[in-house]
Parts: structure tokens; C-alpha cells; sequence
């Protein structure tokens, strides 16, 4: 029977939030294409995170050593190869993630396996599995097709693509796998964690937050944005390519790489909508965005949008709020 | 400290709407301003960085049409001491993975101790090309790294997770690194700056000059093709406030008392 396998993905003792997505769309392909659904956890002391996954898979593949401690790309492939080549499964999924990103392409290379990443959706259509992924920073979509007779496919999965719930109870055993590591990686050494710096502002916190995207074009616009967040009694947030250039501090960030909020507004200014932002702000209660691209991907999340150049838009917007507040 | 660094040419989309070309598979190009694509920016200015504190040579790459030589050019302009292009219609329609054997062929005659790439491409995202060549190569790799610090015959980076978090590494070179975004500040280049390396050859090579069949390369070389591409399905989207500023700011202040904020 052909089998799918799923990468989990795990962190100093805690699972990643990705590995019930990509298990919940696993358990659909898996009977869509009448195959077995088998976790694999990679790690050390990993018995109880194998118990937490166990019961949505037939099988759970647990291989544990002092090397895989740490994620590492390179023992992690080793022990993937290794299991490709003895379970020969037909599908192979893991998230379009750091840890990803880091280890995907470079097993599908190994293993001479094709290698669709960070893709959306994943369809059946008779015996091919069709991958879709964006292009063109979200302005795009593509189905993308596998090389023809490919006795098996990679696919990295982008984060909150799939629901993390609503699972099958599956009631699958966790089976140990032995493997014998024939070298100590020391060309990559995993060092230390660093922790994301802290700032005098925490975003996490606010109520109103209005961010700043590469439309605000120069930092000499700034005081513009932080008047408007002062007088609505809110903080300053940024999307990536305004920390990227140190207009403002990292810990501003919103998106993956930087901080998660959920305030009441988020007004996102000159923001095109990056998933990677989006997947950052998305449950803000009220979005309101302000963008020159009217096809920009961020006024599909928002509630409410100005087609407009932010510099002409928010000077409006300050006298109004200025003059109702009496100021 | 020898640096390959391999870059490339891609359309700017920001603001620019875009429609699908005559194939389904790509977008109309015509009026489209290129250039280099935003990660491979941080990945010359990195390795032009690396050059000046523990000297060696640059190297610049680049897979693409002809005028992909703009993108080299540039990097020479920015610091790098030599560059080459592999540019061939039969290369078309190759995956990351095809790239990345042109790639591996262009620079096996090239002594480096660092390769570095940007991280993904603004195009098609694939962020595969790096580890992949890296693979090819036989020759460990981080990617989405955020800090390189040289130290004798290994190189201690820092890799970006999530929440802001890093985690740091130590790897023997030679080595490939993808670069994420915001690991320097870029230094400008000015026209003139592309005017003084007018005079610095670039090499070009064609696939066959680099030992590569036709089919090991374009579609017939790769794992995956893009069937066709369409927008993202439009859904429910913003309500879109329209009106003289004035009035957009009116409708504003009353999303604000709504949300109780003024």
C-alpha cells in the first residue's frame, strides 16, 4: 500500500503548530489516494509528542538519538534517505518552514525525489497529485505538475494552508526505528538559541496598532505615522522590509519572523501583504489597509480598504482625529 | 576567503498589475522594470563585506536572458571582482533544480571557499535553489542566515526561525549560505558606479560550454513545471472606501468610533 509521510516539526520540547495542518490535509490525500498516513518524529526524548500525534495516523516513526536533539539538516537527512529508501512512500510532506526551508531541498535532491515548495493546496486529479503554490509575491497562483511516472513527491506546506482540526481518530501505534549515525555532523554544528531581542514597546499588547510597509518610503515619513498612533492612543508596527532597512526596530515586526498581534484595529499603511505578514495579523478584529495597489494581496484580508498613496491619505486622517478629539 | 555569489534577474511587481501571457504558464513581461532580485542584493553586498574584512575575491553569477548581464554588472559595481553569466534559450522553463545544475556546472572551475545566494527569489519564491546546489555540490548549507562571522576554516552564522528567534551554527567551509533579507544595509550604486567596471569583462557561457546536454536542463531537465498560472481567487476582500480625502477620512473617523477607539 502506498504510504504518505509527514515531517514533524518540534522545537525545544514543544510541537509545532503546522504539524496538525499538514496531518489533517495528509488524511485527506491519504484517502483520496488510498494510502497509509505515517508521522515521522525525529529527536530526542520525543515519547510523548509520538502520543500526541499517534492516534490521527496509521503509523508513527519514531527514530530518537542525542544527534537529532537539535534540528539539523544533515543528520535529519540522513535518517529521512534512509527511511525513503526502505518504506518507499509515495508522498512526502513537511512545512515550508525554517526548518523546511533548510531541509527539504536538499533531501529531494539526495533522494532524486521532485520538490514542490511552499504550496497552498494539494489536489488529486486521477493519479497526480497537483500541487498549487503563489508566485509573484501573492499576485499569482500556479498548478504545478511533477515529472511524469515519479515513483515519489515532496511537497513543503505553507503555514495555516490547512486546518489544524477535525482530525480522523486513526487510533495508529508508534514504532521505534533504529538508526546507526556513521559520523558526528561536526561541519554543522547546531550553537545556541538566540532570543528574539526585547524592546521598550511590546506590539503583542496594543490595542490599536498601525503599521508601516515599504509605501512609506522614507523614514522622514514616519513622524506622520507615529502622530496618527499617538493620537489614537495606539503603537507603531512595522512589516519586514521597513525593520529590514532599521527604519524601525526588529521587535515592531509583525509577521512569522516577527511578532504575532491580534489588536482591536490594525491599520496596515503601504503594506502589500506578504503571507508572511498576513499570517501575523490576520485575527485583528478590524483591518484596515491603505495601499496605491489595488491588487495588493493585503485588501484581501481586510475589512476595509483605501486604494491611495498612504502619504496623501494620512495627513486627512490626523487633522479628522485631531479636530474630533479637540486637539 | 574566496566567495561565489549567485544572483538574479527579476521583474519588479509591486504596484503593477499583472496579467497572464499568451502560454498560461508565465506573465506578460512587456513593460515590466527588472533588476536584481532583493535578497541577492543583501547576498553581494554580504560577500563584498566578507572580501574587505578578510580579503579574497568575489565572484557574481548569474542564469538568465542576455540582459541578465545588467544584474552582474551591477554586482561588480557594488564590489565584486569578477562575473559571469550563463544565458541560453534551451535553459528555459528549468525548475530549481535544473538551475541549480547550471549552476553547479558554471562554478566547478572556480575556486571558492563561500558560496552565497539570497534566500528565495521575489518571482517565484521557490527557495530551493541554494540548499539544492549546495546538495549538488556535496558541501554543507544554511539557509534564511542573518549573520555570517568568519573565524579560520569555519564561518559561525546565525539562521532566522520564527517569532524573532535565531538559532546559531557553526559550519565548515567550503560552504553555501542562502542570505535572508536585512543582514546588512546595502551599500547604493550609483550609475557611475556602473559606468567605472564598464570595462571588466564578463564571461559568457553557453550551456554546451559548461559540459550540459539539453536534456538535463529547461523542462525536459526538471522534476516540476508551472502548468499554467491565474490570480488569486478573489474573495469576500475589503470594503473599499472611495471619496475626496476628506471623505475617506470621515469614513474613517467612523470605522474608529465603531471600534470605540475615538
Amino acid at each position: 500500500m502506498a504510504e504518505i509521510l509527514v515531517l514533524m516539526e518540534h522545537r525545544q520540547g514543544e510541537m509545532k503548530e503546522i504539524n496538525l495542518e499538514m496531518l489533517s490535509k495528509g488524511q485527506e490525500l491519504a484517502d483520496k489516494t488510498k494510502a497509509e498516513l505515517t508521522a515521522v518524529l525525529l529527536g530526542k526524548g520525543i515519547a510523548s509528542m509520538a502520543d500526541e500525534v499517534k492516534r490521527y495516523c496509521h503509523h508513527t516513526l519514531v527514530v530518537e538519538d542525542e544527534i537529532l536533539s537539535n534540528f539539523n539538516s544533515e543528520p535529519y537527512q540522513d535518517v529521512l534517505s534512509f527511511l525513503m529508501k526502505e518504506r518507499k512512500p509515495s508522498l512526502v510532506l513537511m512545512g515550508h518552514t525554517a526548518f523546511g526551508m533548510d531541509l527539504a531541498p536538499s533531501l529531494a535532491t539526495a533522494t532524486e525525489v521532485p520538490l514542490a515548495t511552499d504550496c497552498y493546496e494539494i489536489e488529486v486529479k486521477g493519479d497526480a497529485i497537483i500541487p498549487y503554490r503563489q508566485m509573484y509575491g501573492g499576485k499569482m497562483c500556479a498548478e504545478i505538475h511533477f515529472v511524469k511516472d515519479a515513483p515519489c513527491q515532496m511537497i513543503t506546506i505553507r503555514a495555516g494552508s490547512f486546518p489544524a482540526e477535525g482530525l480522523k481518530d486513526l487510533n495508529g501505534a508508534v514504532e521505534q526505528v533504529s538508526f546507526q549515525f556513521d559520523k558526528d555532523y561536526a561541519y554543522k554544528k547546531f550553537l545556541q538559541y538566540v532570543e528574539a531581542a526585547v524592546g521598550d514597546v511590546d506590539i503583542t499588547q496594543a490595542d490599536i496598532l498601525v503599521a508601516v510597509g515599504r509605501g512609506i518610503g522614507d523614514p522622514e515619513n514616519l513622524p506622520m505615522v507615529e502622530e496618527l498612533a499617538s493620537l489614537l492612543g495606539g503603537v507603531v508596527a512595522c512589516s519586514r522590509p521597513v525593520s529590514d532597512k532599521n527604519w524601525l526596530p526588529k521587535e515592531r515586526q509583525v509577521g512569522t519572523s516577527g511578532k504575532t498581534v491580534k489588536p482591536k484595529i490594525y491599520i496596515a499603511l503601504g503594506i502589500s501583504g506578504a503571507f508572511q505578514h498576513i499570517a501575523g495579523m490576520k485575527n485583528a478584529a478590524t483591518i484596515i489597509a491603505v495601499n496605491k495597489d489595488a491588487k495588493a494581496p493585503i485588501f484581501s484580508v481586510a475589512h476595509y480598504g483605501i486604494v491611495d498613496d498612504l502619504l496623501k491619505v494620512v495627513p486627512g486622517i490626523v487633522a479628522k482625529v485631531r479636530e474630533r478629539k479637540g486637539a | 576567503m574566496d566567495i561565489i555569489v549567485c544572483i538574479k534577474r527579476v521583474p519588479e511587481v509591486a504596484e503593477i498589475d499583472l496579467q497572464v501571457d499568451q502560454t498560461g504558464k508565465g506573465i506578460q513581461e512587456e513593460g515590466l522594470v527588472f533588476g536584481v532580485n532583493d535578497w541577492d542584493n543583501y547576498a553581494v553586498e554580504e560577500a563584498v563585506r566578507i572580501k574587505e574584512k578578510h580579503g579574497g575575491k568575489v565572484t557574481a553569477i548569474t542564469v538568465g536572458s542576455e540582459e541578465s548581464e545588467d544584474v552582474v554588472r551591477r554586482a561588480l559595481a557594488l564590489g565584486a571582482d569578477e562575473a559571469a553569466v550563463v544565458t541560453d534559450p534551451q535553459a528555459e522553463g528549468s525548475d530549481a533544480y535544473a538551475i541549480a545544475k547550471v549552476l553547479a556546472a558554471a562554478i566547478k572551475d572556480i575556486p571558492y571557499d563561500i558560496i552565497l545566494t539570497g534566500a528565495l527569489a521575489d518571482d517565484d519564491s521557490y527557495a530551493q535553489v541554494g540548499a539544492t546546489l549546495a546538495e549538488l555540490l556535496d558541501i554543507p548549507h544554511a539557509t534564511l542566515v542573518t549573520a555570517i562571522e568568519i573565524e579560520d576554516k569555519q564561518v559561525k552564522i546565525k539562521r532566522e526561525l520564527e517569532g524573532g528567534m535565531e538559532e546559531e551554527l557553526a559550519v565548515a567551509t567550503p560552504a553555501l549560505f542562502t542570505i535572508q533579507s536585512g543582514i546588512n544595509e546595502p551599500r547604493y550604486v550609483s550609475i557611475m558606479g556602473i559606468r567605472k567596471v564598464a570595462k571588466i569583462e564578463v564571461a559568457k557561457h553557453d550551456l554546451g560550454a559548461l559540459g550540459l546536454s539539453p536534456d538535463q536542463v529547461g523542462s525536459a531537465g526538471s522534476f516540476i513545471t508551472v502548468e499554467k498560472i491565474f490570480p488569486p481567487p478573489v474573495g469576500e476582500g475589503a470594503q473599499i472606501l472611495e471619496g475626496s480625502p476628506d471623505e475617506v477620512a470621515t469614513k474613517m473617523m467612523d470605522i474608529f468610533q465603531k471600534g470605540g477607539v475615538v
